[in-house]
């Protein structure tokens, strides 16, 4: 008998399509909702590549288990450990359907996969296509879905915006059975029945203006799922990448390997000098790095770079014009050896700059890159439940514990990745437990496919032995209180076209502007205890101001400006979320650092923040609770300090 | 000026207009308009003040914060397709001065490098328009499962690892796999015509870009599985024979991807398909 059942999966990237796949193909229907054709998500911008042990690191001491304990370090601690576990144990296995999937991975003279060094390990781990391996691996996926739709196991729903979810009961008893979305061309608002929901709905770099990520990245969904009464994990930990490219439009990745060249970063020593780089002599350049690090100068570890670029433009106001820009500069070396070197690197920054890095120096500055946080999952820990925690795992060590599926997490367990609500799942990017505080390159597009494959089976075996009221059965009184609650909404903001104050600071592009400006100075890079209480008397102001938003297009077909303003509303209620998160946290760990608790501080905050939404005062009440660990000794993560010149000399590509 | 030349970029011309550009400037944007199917086009044209490393993006933005145009007349922000921003997502593609290409990767310096200099901005000729710059593009996806671009795997258990592969041909297969489906070939294809109704899109030209799918996928060990039937789709209606050769696709392809290439290879693969065809007695 046909299974009338149906899950909803809310974004199309990788997370959102290795689930569709693997729910499609447990024999249950699929209803994908994306706002862009799948084959544009943000996945396709990742460029590195992705972690796995594999069988030439195995042989020179490498294990999955290393893999795990690298990815802990690297998150300082602050992951959920059996998850991670159990996703570096599936890593080789990952790797290997992709490869018959037919990823154009890239071959060693013999044929085999070749692998590249990447940040946080001493071992080749990692697995690349060119330099555009998330767009390979989108692809891949994009195409077994594609396949999957043609046969009908998979409904299409492009174009299409999640606006809520759909959730029956109260409490304890508080079930996903379904979304509300909006057509993005006809404006339609409908609701979609569904057994359970899964959100893969990536990050909110937009929530600090111009980051590294898609425009589509505006963590609305998950906003919406948090309002709704989705616990929001870690919100604080965002990953800031060094030296990224800003443009007027958005923030470009520039690799780390042009300082690993010989990249000198410098600003005019004197304030306010407009001269031309070329025309401002040596003595009269400030060598950042160099005078504040003369051991390690430019090639200092990406957090410390970033933190000290950060502090001579934010703070000391002496950034290229006065603007958030330092150089790297690449002129004083031959034009042809760079060409050899960094060829590529250096045409992406001709085409979007329209300026030549041989001869002008480039101009960088630290862009908000990935969230660590996201919407709070839980899951059913593994076999492996040793009797005391691991400590200081070397490589040669015997391994613990065996590679098979498992021992991290138990495989299909209905709570795996599922969030507070029950029947509603966080998949990928938006999934909290996997990055801790700060993510090792290469490890994300590893997080994501791992939650679709592994978790998804999860998805379908609740659907299938929850014991729940199927979705089909419930009352439709449900369905049509969410849409109407969305179409009043949506209905409010048309309305204020009419508003015609015309005042500037009720533009919704205008509360955006500031939003992304207050959250990146003061809950980015660099933060203080005042720095956040200044940003969230700011975000409150925005807040108001946005209750009053006029809307600039009153049009019932196609409104974009709709969209756009709707989910500004969502981001100011996110960046409370990570300002608040970031204010209580009086420790420094992974990418949080705060200057007035420069230390981590493991006995008060070896904890995960857990952000709930206060729907009465529409804000965020944050506590903080254990990580589930168990697996791996606390240790201090030092390795930046004692191995970072050679590290970063030998890394060939920076974490993308 | 032959349609081949119109289509090339003039890259000698964009680097030189950059080294002239004038800081500080405003820059008029003309912008084909559109509210909806079926409605009237009308243009408008709006002055923006350009930033340093503006972009049509960028300029784009400005507009929808300041939507007045140069007479002064309040009008609504101008609706467009864009996600990656960094030219391999294939959304945000539009006609800038009459040529296809993507509107992130295309700076002002070079296009408008003076005062009251004019850009002209319109969607996309071969696709229907949904509002402004915005069209769609779902018959350029319909014809890569006509073609059925993908690897036919079994499923997506533990089956151990993919096929063997040469440094030579990953690095073929590697120049093809990045065609990120934003139908500029189509655009400046004279074969690629318009066609609203999606009963015939199977019959139509299907397009250089969903031909070089195809051959990148009967280039894989177990993707060839499928040749057959991608070359059955690619030998009727609307298949390689009704390439005419004028070549436009490699010349704006945004990747570089050897379209010309792909087509040669795959009409060599037809006329073998119509051999086999013809011994085996099916045609």
């Amino acid at each position: 008998m046909a299974d009338q059942k149906r899950v909803i999966v809310v974004g199309g990237g990788l997370a959102g399509l290795a689930a569709s796949i693997r729910v499609a193909e447990a024999g249950m229907a699929v209803d994908l909702f994306s706002m862009v054709p799948v084959k544009r998500s943000h996945s396709v911008c990742a460029q590195g590549g992705i972690n796995a042990c594999n069988d030439v690191a195995r042989q020179q001491g490498y294990s999955e288990y290393q893999h795990f304990d690298e990815t802990l370090i690297g998150g300082d601690f602050l992951n959920d450990q059996h998850p991670v576990l159990e996703m570096t144990n599936w890593a080789p296995k990952i790797i290997d359907l992709l490869d018959r999937m037919g990823v154009p991975f890239n071959r060693s003279s013999e044929g085999f996969r070749d692998l590249r060094l990447f940040g946080g390990s001493l071992f080749k781990r990692t697995h690349f296509a060119g330099a555009t391996t998330g767009q390979q691996l989108l692809y891949a996926l994009d195409e077994q879905t594609r396949r999957f739709a043609s046969e009908g196991k998979i409904n299409m729903k492009e174009f299409w915006e999640f606006l809520w979810p759909i959730i029956e009961g109260e409490g304890e008893d508080a079930r996903c059975v379904g979304i509300v979305a909006q057509d993005m061309r006809t404006m339609q608002i409908q609701s979609f029945r569904a057994d359970a929901v899964i959100m893969a709905t990536g990050g909110c770099g937009l929530v600090f203006g111009k980051s590294t990520n898609s425009v589509i990245c505006t963590g609305g969904a998950a906003s919406r799922c948090y309002q709704a009464g989705a616990w929001y994990g870690n919100a604080e930990m965002i990953q800031v990448h060094p030296t990224a490219i800003p443009g007027a439009d958005k923030c470009r990745l520039m690799s780390e390997s042009a300082r690993g060249e010989g990249g000198r970063v410098w600003v005019p020593a004197k304030k306010g000098d407009t001269r031309k780089p070329a025309d401002i002599p040596d003595t009269e350049r400030y060598y950042i790095l160099e005078e504040r690090y003369p051991k390690y100068g430019n090639l200092v570890p990406r957090d410390i770079a970033t933190r000290e670029i950060f502090d001579v433009c934010v703070n000391e106001g002496m950034g290229i014009n006065g603007t958030n820009q330092v150089y790297l500069d690449l002129t004083h070396m031959d034009p042809e050896y760079l060409t050899e070197k960094l060829g590529g690197i250096l045409d992406i920054y001709e085409k979007f700059v329209g300026e030549d890095p041989r001869f002008n120096p480039m101009r960088i500055f630290p862009a908000v890159h990935y969230s660590m946080g996201g919407l709070w999952t839980t899951y059913t820990a593994g076999d492996y439940q040793p009797d005391a925690p691991i400590s200081g795992f070397k490589p040669g060590d015997s391994i613990p514990v065996g590679s098979e599926p498992g021992q991290g997490m138990k495989v299909g367990a209905h709570n795996n990745a599922m969030t507070n609500i029950t029947g509603l799942y966080a998949f990928g990017e938006v999934n909290f437990a996997y990055h801790g505080a700060t993510r090792l390159g290469a490890n994300a597009l590893l997080s994501c496919i791992f939650d679709g494959l592994c978790n998804g089976v999860s998805v379908v075996n609740y659907v299938r032995e929850g014991g729940h009221t199927p979705a089909a059965e419930i009352d439709q009184s449900v369905f049509d209180a969410a849409v109407k609650q969305e179409q009043d909404k949506h209905d409010n903001l048309l309305k204020s076209t009419s508003n015609g104050t015309g005042d500037r600071k009720f533009n919704p592009y205008q509360i955006a502007f500031e939003l992304g400006e207050e959250m990146n100075s003061a809950s980015t890079v660099v933060k203080t205890g005042p720095g956040l209480e200044k940003c969230l008397g700011k975000l409150e102001e925005l807040k108001d101001r946005y209750s009053k938003v006029e809307l600039g297009d009153g049009a019932m077909w196609t409104n974009q400006s709709l969209s756009f303003t709707r989910s500004v509303g969502d981001m100011i209620i996110i960046g409370e979320a990570i300002a608040k998160a970031g204010l209580l946290r009086e420790e420094s760990r992974g990418s949080h650092y705060r200057t007035d608790f420069p230390e981590r501080d493991d006995d008060k905050f070896w904890k995960a923040s857990v952000a709930k939404f206060n729907a009465s005062s529409g804000k965020s009440d944050v506590e903080f609770v254990e990580v589930k660990a168990g697996l791996v000794k606390l240790r201090p993560r030092d390795y930046g300090k004692t191995e970072s010149n050679a590290g970063a000399k030998k890394e060939p590509v920076g974490a993308s | 000026m032959s349609e081949a030349e119109a289509y090339s970029y003039d890259a000698d011309m964009r680097k030189a207009n950059r080294k002239q550009a004038v800081e500080g400037r405003s820059v008029i944007f003309k912008i084909k308009r559109c509210d909806g199917p079926g409605k009237p086009t009308r243009w408008e044209s709006f002055k923006v003040p350009i930033e340093t490393g503006a972009n049509v993006i960028s300029s784009l933005n400005w507009i929808a914060a300041n939507p007045v145009t140069v007479e002064g007349t309040k009008t609504t922000p101008v609706v467009w397709d864009s996600s990656c921003l960094e030219e391999v997502c294939g959304a945000c593609t539009m006609l800038i001065n009459g040529r296809v290409r993507q509107s992130c990767s295309c700076l002002i310096d070079e296009y408008a490098p003076k005062e009251g200099d004019t850009i002209s901005l319109e969607p996309m000729g071969k696709f229907p328009v949904i509002r402004d710059l915005w069209v769609d593009r779902q018959r350029l996806f319909s014809n890569l499962t006509r073609v059925k671009a993908w690897v036919p795997i079994d499923g997506t258990y533990n089956m151990g690892a993919g096929p063997k592969e040469s440094h030579e041909q990953q690095q073929m297969r590697y120049a093809l796999s990045e065609c990120m489906s934003c139908g500029c070939c189509l655009e400046a294809c004279p074969q690629f015509t318009k066609e609203e109704d999606e009963s015939k899109w199977d019959s139509s030209f299907v397009g250089a870009h969903a031909i070089s799918q195809a051959r990148y996928f009967n280039e894989h060990e177990t993707g060839k599985q499928l040749k057959g039937e991608r070359m059955d789709a690619l030998s009727g209606a609307g298949g390689i024979n009704d390439c005419g050769n004028a070549q436009n696709c490699v010349k704006v392809c945004p990747k570089g991807i050897p379209l010309t290439e792909s087509i040669g290879s795959i009409g060599r693969s037809a006329t073998m398909h119509a051999i086999k065809q013809f011994f085996q007695g099916k045609k």
